[in-house]
């Protein structure tokens, strides 16, 4: 599958994926898209990525073990939920801050932190998959 | 009732709790000297218990308790009269001298702190039992003897013999506490009380009930084979694997009467029926003679002893069920004596045993000097157990030949039983007590010499009890044995019965039982051999058939996991999915429910084409003969539903499945290149069209489920609540991604951790090294 | 619509149960990954069929438009996907690796944990 085609594409296929990936993430909220849709797509990027350069260029790249980072993920969805007990609400009750940056409204909430959490969770675990499943090959 | 009483007792209660924990850490500081500081628990309860002395004598039980799940009517209650109370002072007063006895006999064992411990907690199961008003804690306390008891007979598990002991009484006991607890079951449906105290004036509704049989053959089954009735009498003696303080009070004073204290307690409810005097005396009866019979044929010291002890507990349940005032106070005398003198003859032959290393009556002999204190513990016992005047036994044995002589073809009948039985037990008792003392000193195992204190303070001091109760008749029957007998009759009985013997029918049956019993002792070698030949000649008895049982139920269970779990995934796939299809088909036609014929279906051209699309990818994972046709065919039919996703509004959803399916295909080409494997079938046709029709009713089901599902009238108040809300609430303007993360974030959460504990999964899978187990077993 | 999307159904369990029952580890896989699609399709149909259009409130307005496609199922249905995803691939490691350590793939083979000759356990105390 290492065809040079390819491997000249994959870089910039990953570095688009990715960003569509977050892109998806973000404007989840209000227009198709969300954790779960964004991180099949990163996960397919590191799939492809790994596919293309090998399973060591991809671990290298993401640094983390990705398992750690859907541990991680799974943490920070957790946390967020926690949020709402500070303020008295149950459990996983969405809140809503809107400060201005630089003369722009921008609604954060623990809502979007929840969302971000689901999108570490499914790259973590998905990406650990696929490559766990990838480095075999080569042995 | 006092105030202060209450917490008092409830402390009491659960003092031997207490102390049973405390043990090991205290033998580990004190060794052996532990027994003087935990015999304190039993002794403060003793002290407590006999406080009330006065109080349960001038008629007026104690009931106090706590309660325990108030929301569903239960108490931890307690009920103290004359009986339970009796029963609580044996239990406490024999119980501290055995902790002394445990102390000395298991000196320098590696397990004593854990021995202390199981029998400090025998203690406060017993103590209970006896004291308990509520029927759900004197089951529990209940199970817990059995239990304890279970521990303690398997104490030395290093032996197969002991292993097998213990699992026998648990076995034999457990099964007779489940019966109990039916038959308390069935009694507290008939009369509607949950305690102790409120049945004992409903027995008249009790006795009517045409349930009274059922709830009578249950309780005694539970009672006939803790007391160790025949034919469940084999596990006692089996029992004597167990360490010998055990033998001497759970053996023979305390557990073992749990029974006949159960029948005692129950008796103003259940008794007075023809049934209750015909099964009791019959049973009991027979387990007196069989147990005399067996005893005599025994040469090991224990053995003797246990096996009258089952002949007593036969007697103590005839005397209780013939039905006359004057057995049950001839029941009550003798159930405390026997346990004064037995537990005093058990700890003897402990003693003698642990001083010469064996406990074989025929290699005994001479110890009168080496062990002078044990020689006149001993033979008070013994004389005590034999009946001779001024002595507990013989009052005891006075009553019940006072009770059964009237005259009747039954109580003849039942008085010949009695007679053989107590000169059978007489010539036992002097085989312990007298036996071993006399004659010229053989050669034994150990030099013997005489035990240390710990050792013959326990035997010592119930045997001269045994004496003291014999003359003090007056003073003892005022302040336990009347209040006992009436708590038994339930109206109020005073016993008169002394140990000076008087002119009269029962004199002259004592006589004539010592007369008896002379003679058995004299012949009792002969009569061995005699017993031994008949027992070869039968060759089969209840201990084997136990084994028996136990094998059969071994390979009864190992044939029916072989059909149930017969380790094929094929068959336990096809009952799962042949279910599934009978649970949705059958009720359908049964009721009449199946769905209305549909319209032929509006599908635009394009909708059309996705659906045949589906279908023809469908098609093709069956039918692929190679790798990549299944994994293209798979990816086809995983994309249609995608596209069908979009067309029908759920455009989150065909991205979703857009991505899934492409990484299937991803992940399934990475394995696949490496699992040589065609995706083919080779099965037999048969095979096939099994399969088939399975799967076929399973699809048309469920199919038919969904068609009606969507016939019926659609309830849309949870979409429609959550498409008004959502942008209000929650600020999101894309309602599904709205009900993911925010109305329904909880059960995200969830889904999330399965994803990631797959991931986990799946890494160890990939990761974990060749099993030598799984290559071995190829 | 909703009965076509019935005989679909019906047809996806079908081809599904039929797969897993067979006794190739392969084809059980395949099978385990179409039932799953079979189940989505299932929630999603019962949750009723339209074309009206997405569940996605326009920008500025508080509610929808007009009528759109059930938002509740379709939320179902997200997470089931990707749960039915780690599944599939579970299972499918799970036959790999069996198959590397034990060289079969008919589970009529796969006998290590309930072997056929299995003996009586012992009748000791």
């Amino acid at each position: 599958m290492r065809t040079l085609i390819f491997r000249t594409a994959a870089p910039y296929l990953t570095a688009l994926m990715l960003l569509f990936s977050v892109f998806v993430l973000l404007r989840g909220h209000n227009e198709p898209g969300g954790g779960f849709i964004g991180g099949l797509i990163a996960a397919s990027a590191f799939a492809i990525h790994g596919i293309a350069f090998g399973v060591p260029t991809v671990r290298r790249a993401i640094h983390f073990h990705p398992i750690a980072v859907s541990g991680f993920g799974l943490l920070l969805a957790a946390l967020s939920g926690v949020v709402s007990l500070a303020f008295g609400v149950p459990f996983l009750t969405g809140i809503w801050v809107s400060p201005s940056l630089l003369g722009m409204s921008v609604d954060l909430s623990t809502v979007m932190v929840f969302d971000i959490g689901v999108y570490l969770v499914v790259v973590g675990s998905i990406t650990s998959i696929a490559l766990g499943l990838e480095d075999r090959e080569d042995e | 009732m006092e105030i202060g009483a209450q917490p008092l007792t409830l402390l009491a209660l659960l003092l031997p709790f207490v102390a049973a924990a405390l043990a090991p850490l205290l033998c580990r500081v004190l060794k052996h000297n532990a027994a003087w500081l935990l015999a304190l628990a039993p002794a403060l309860i003793f002290l407590h218990l006999a406080g009330f002395v006065p109080q349960v004598a001038s008629g007026r039980p104690i009931a106090g308790g706590y309660d325990w799940i108030p929301s569903l009517g239960i108490r931890f209650s307690w009920y103290l009269d004359g009986l339970s109370l009796t029963f609580g002072l044996l239990i406490s007063g024999i119980g501290a001298l055995i902790v002394l006895y445990s102390g000395g006999y298991l000196k320098g064992h590696a397990q004593q702190g854990r021995f202390f411990s199981f029998i400090l907690l025998f203690m406060g199961a017993m103590l209970g039992l006896v004291v308990s008003d509520s029927f759900l804690m004197l089951f529990v306390f209940w199970e817990l003897t059995s239990i304890t008891s279970f521990l303690l007979i398997g104490f030395d598990h290093g032996r197969q013999a002991a292993r097998r002991a213990a699992l026998q009484a648990l076995v034999v006991t457990g099964m007779g506490g489940l019966s109990l607890l039916a038959g308390l079951l069935v009694v507290s449906a008939v009369t509607g009380a949950r305690d102790l105290s409120m049945l004992l004036s409903s027995g008249e509704a009790m006795r009517e009930s045409p349930l009274y049989l059922a709830a009578l053959l249950l309780i005694l089954g539970g009672a006939f084979t803790k007391s160790a009735q025949f034919p469940f009498h084999f596990w006692l003696p089996n029992a004597m694997e167990a360490p010998t303080p055990v033998s001497a009070y759970l053996h023979s004073a305390t557990m073992v009467k749990a029974g006949v204290y159960l029948l005692m307690r129950l008796n103003p409810v259940l008794g007075d029926t023809a049934a209750w005097e015909t099964l009791l005396p019959v049973f009991g009866g027979t387990t007196m003679l069989v147990g005399a019979l067996l005893a005599v044929r025994q040469t090991d010291l224990k053995l003797m002893l246990a096996y009258t002890t089952v002949s007593s507990l036969g007697l103590l349940v005839m005397l209780t069920g013939f039905g006359s005032e004057r057995a049950l106070e001839a029941a009550v005398l003798y159930l405390v004596a026997h346990s004064l003198f037995k537990g005093a003859l058990f700890m003897v032959a402990g003693l003698i045993d642990h001083e010469t290393g064996t406990r074989d009556i025929t290699r005994l002999a001479g110890l009168s000097r080496a062990m002078p204190i044990t020689f006149a513990a001993g033979l008070l016992a013994a004389l005590s157990m034999g009946g001779v005047p001024l002595f507990f036994g013989f009052v005891a044995k006075e009553e019940i030949y006072a009770a059964v002589g009237v005259l009747g073809v039954w109580p003849v009948a039942l008085i010949m039983v009695a007679i053989a039985g107590n000169a059978l037990m007489f010539a036992i008792a002097f085989t312990v007590g007298l036996k071993p003392f006399l004659g010229s000193r053989d050669d034994m195992p150990k030099r013997p010499h005489e035990g240390p204190a710990l050792l013959w303070i326990g035997p010592l001091c119930l045997a001269l009890l045994g004496l003291a109760a014999g003359i003090f008749t007056q003073a003892l029957h005022a302040a336990i044995s009347s209040p006992m007998a009436s708590a038994v009759a339930g109206m109020p009985m005073d016993i008169t019965a002394s140990g000076i013997p008087h002119l009269g029918l029962p004199l002259y049956l004592s006589a004539a039982t010592i007369a008896l019993g002379i003679a058995v002792y004299r012949l009792q070698s002969r009569l061995r051999d005699v017993i031994a030949g008949a027992l070869d000649a039968i060759g089969w008895g209840p201990d084997r058939g136990f084994d028996q049982v136990l094998r059969g139920l071994v390979r009864v269970s190992f044939a029916a996991t072989r059909i149930i779990q017969n380790g094929r995934l094929d068959i336990y796939l096809t009952v799962t999915f042949v279910c599934v299809a009978i649970t949705l088909l059958v009720p359908m036609v049964a009721y009449g429910e199946l769905p209305a014929a549909p319209q032929f279906p509006a599908l635009l051209p394009h909708e059309w084409t996705i659906v045949m699309i589906a279908v023809i990818g469908l098609g093709a994972v069956v039918y692929a003969k190679d790798r990549l046709t299944a994994i293209v065919s798979l990816g086809i039919q995983g994309f249609a539903v995608a596209l069908l996703f979009m067309l029908f509004g759920a455009p989150d959803l065909s991205f979703t499945q857009f991505m899934v399916e492409t990484l299937s295909v991803v992940i399934l080409a990475l394995v696949m290149t490496r699992l040589k494997l065609t995706p083919s079938d080779h099965r037999r046709r048969r095979d096939k069209a099994l399969d088939l029709t399975v799967s076929g009713s399973c699809g048309v089901a469920i199919g038919l489920l969904l068609l009606k599902v969507t016939q019926l009238p659609f309830d849309d108040r949870l979409s429609a609540f959550y498409e008004a809300h959502s942008r209000e609430l929650a600020h999101g303007r894309n309602i599904v991604n709205v009900i993911i993360v925010d109305f329904r974030g909880l059960d995200t959460l969830g889904e999330i951790a399965v994803v990631m504990i797959a991931g986990l999964a799946i890494l160890a899978l990939i990761r974990v090294t060749t099993p030598d187990v799984a290559k071995d077993a190829r | 619509m909703e009965a076509a999307f019935s005989v679909l159904v019906a047809l996806f369990f079908g081809v599904g149960i039929y797969l897993i029952l067979s006794r190739h580890v392969i084809r059980i896989v395949l099978g385990i990954a179409i039932f799953g699609n079979a189940v989505n399709l299932l929630i999603f149909t019962s949750g009723r069929i339209t074309r009206d259009g997405v569940p996605i409130i326009p920008a500025g307005s508080d509610l929808l438009a007009g009528p759109a496609a059930n938002p509740l199922p379709q939320a179902l249905i997200l997470t089931a996907i990707v749960i039915s995803f780690s599944f599939f691939a579970f299972v499918l490691v799970l036959a790999y690796r069996a198959y590397q350590e034990i060289g079969v793939d008919d589970t009529m083979d796969m006998r290590i944990s309930e072997p056929r000759d299995d003996q009586l356990p012992p009748m000791g105390y």
